[in-house]
């Protein structure tokens, strides 16, 4: 078990480049990257916050334990974001928001929080934020080789009535303006991200539903098999980026 | 009542006549009332004023609008003159208020 | 004494901070309260009855807003008064107002000498790109004006979310 992790913002142990996939905190403007990295201004650490308060408590009615009955201190959460999506023992593709639901579920016989609820973000940007400044580091051989061609598959699939693919923005137009947006590798590492647009934190999942709807394509739910997909191979992208959430974006 | 979710920033220590930096954020939506056609009217709902004390004496007071953004930010400044117990207040329209405190050591 | 006391650190709520409620004194009220501006007031009406008939002086303060704000939404303000902050000279209201958002009166801070800094920071709501005038009054009955321009930039990937 790991523990003690530093959660000082400044400390970002990793370079700001893999490849040629830039780290998504320098598609930010100064202001907002100074913002991400002050927890004293920052509003995603309210859901932090709130999280940690939720891994502390037990859950009402099922007479189990809280999360830190079986874990101790969310200080051993070190590490566990940068390695999400994973594939579970029963070959399910898992990010860290369906882990937690099924943990609540199988170990302490709650009730699901219900994805993009309240309660799911605070305590998944709770236990990212212990993985923040490491390197992402997922795994993507043996059973998680083909959700990982899934997610290719679907990166460069043309989608919707404006017919394009994630591919076409976000590897052949980055660093282009779309608007007042900058185009970025779209890469996840910051999420549960408080989204200026938002007013509060979502999910990577809500982001992408976005970027479907904004292609006039259908969207899938939330935790749904593609979004899973893609959620791996994006991280598989940003392979040795800095977990960065909770972030801010725009 | 129910409570917020809140932080503060702040030293726990300065010395005395120092001025002390001390930040604050509150989970709020800061509704703005909705009163337009084809919306479901709704009131105003957002934190209207901010208080703080320090051992018991007002030293900063802050009333807010709609204006302020979602899950208010508030950053001020006071004169560490004694050891006591710096305390916040949110007031939110309906009538909550939220509170925290802090102890502030002066050396 | 060492610069950097070995006693201090920073804490923030839900550690060591806990919910606590004082009956504090109130500190007299220094202007109208942004709550009790009328719904048809207009920016112009606003700043009058703030200037209450004195000339502002345009100088003494520092407002550092963005000149291209990412999102409306959330538009940070820093707004440092020069004053000694003296019992007998110290900047008792700063107000900051809107030229182009429904209400324009946006906020009013009210502070005392013992800020030892007129120096606030918030984060306001932009409806669209337009002037920030922030106003403060001293306890000698001076009143400084500061006016900045923030251009609001418009995204693209919105999702009405």
């Amino acid at each position: 078990m790991r523990v003690g992790a530093a959660l000082l913002a400044c400390c970002w142990v990793v370079t700001a480049l893999a490849g040629d996939v830039r780290a998504p905190r320098s598609f930010l403007s100064p202001e907002l990257q100074a913002l991400q990295d002050d927890p004293a201004r920052h509003p995603g650490w309210l859901w932090v916050e709130q999280g940690e308060a939720l891994w502390r408590a037990a859950p009402p009615d099922s007479g189990k334990q809280a999360c830190a009955g079986c874990h101790g201190d969310i200080a051993s959460m070190s590490g566990v974001a940068a390695r999400y999506p994973a594939v579970a023992s029963d070959g399910a593709l898992l990010n860290l928001e369906l882990r937690i639901e099924r943990c609540r579920a199988e170990q302490q016989g709650a009730s699901a929080f219900g994805y993009e609820s309240e309660a799911l973000l605070s305590l998944t940007a709770a236990i990212a934020a212990r993985s923040r400044g490491q390197p992402v580091n997922v795994r993507v051989d043996g059973p998680a080789a083909a959700r990982l061609a899934d997610g290719r598959r679907l990166y460069s699939l043309r989608q919707g009535q404006l017919n394009l693919s994630c591919q076409q923005c976000h590897e052949e137009n980055v660093g282009k303006r779309l608007r007042g947006d900058v185009i970025s590798h779209g890469l996840g590492t910051g999420y549960p991200a408080y989204r200026l647009e938002w007013n509060g934190v979502g999910s990577l999942h809500r982001r992408l539903r976005a970027c479907s709807l904004g292609v006039r394509a259908v969207q899938a739910p939330f935790g749904s098999p593609d979004y899973l997909a893609l959620e791996l191979f994006l991280a598989d992208k940003a392979r040795g980026l800095a977990v960065e959430a909770p972030g801010i974006r725009r | 009542m129910a409570d917020i979710t809140a932080r503060v920033t702040m030293p726990t220590s300065a010395r005395k006549g120092e001025i002390i930096e001390i930040k604050v954020l509150a989970r709020h939506t800061m509704d703005r009332a909705v009163d337009a056609p084809g919306l479901k009217p709704s009131p105003r709902r957002i934190i209207h004023s901010f208080r703080a004390s320090y051992a018991g004496e007002e030293i900063f007071r802050m009333a807010l609008s709609s204006g302020i953004a979602s899950n208010p930010f508030i950053s001020f400044t006071t004169v560490a003159t004694e050891t006591g117990v710096i305390s916040f207040e949110w007031l939110e329209d309906g009538g909550a208020v939220y509170s925290r405190a802090a102890t502030l050591v002066v050396t | 004494m060492a610069d950097k006391a070995p006693t201090r650190r920073m804490v923030a709520a839900g550690l060591a901070v806990m919910p606590f409620a004082v009956q504090a004194q109130p500190m007299a009220s220094a202007a109208a309260d942004v709550n009790r501006s009328s719904s048809s007031e207009n920016f112009a009406e606003a700043e009058r009855a703030l200037l209450a008939g004195r000339t502002p002086i345009a100088a003494g303060i520092t407002l550092d807003v963005p000149k291209l704000s990412e999102n409306g939404n959330s538009v940070d303000v820093l707004i440092n008064v020069d004053s000694a902050m003296t019992r007998e000279d110290h900047v008792r209201a700063i107000h900051i107002l809107s030229e182009q958002n429904p209400f324009p009166r946006v906020a009013t801070f009210t502070l005392s000498a013992r800020a030892g800094r007129a120096e606030v920071a918030t984060r306001i709501r932009l409806a669209t790109t337009q002037n920030i005038v922030v106003l403060a009054e001293t306890s000698r009955g001076a009143i400084h004006r500061a006016e900045q321009e923030v251009i609001v930039i418009l995204g693209a990937c919105v999702d009405g979310g």
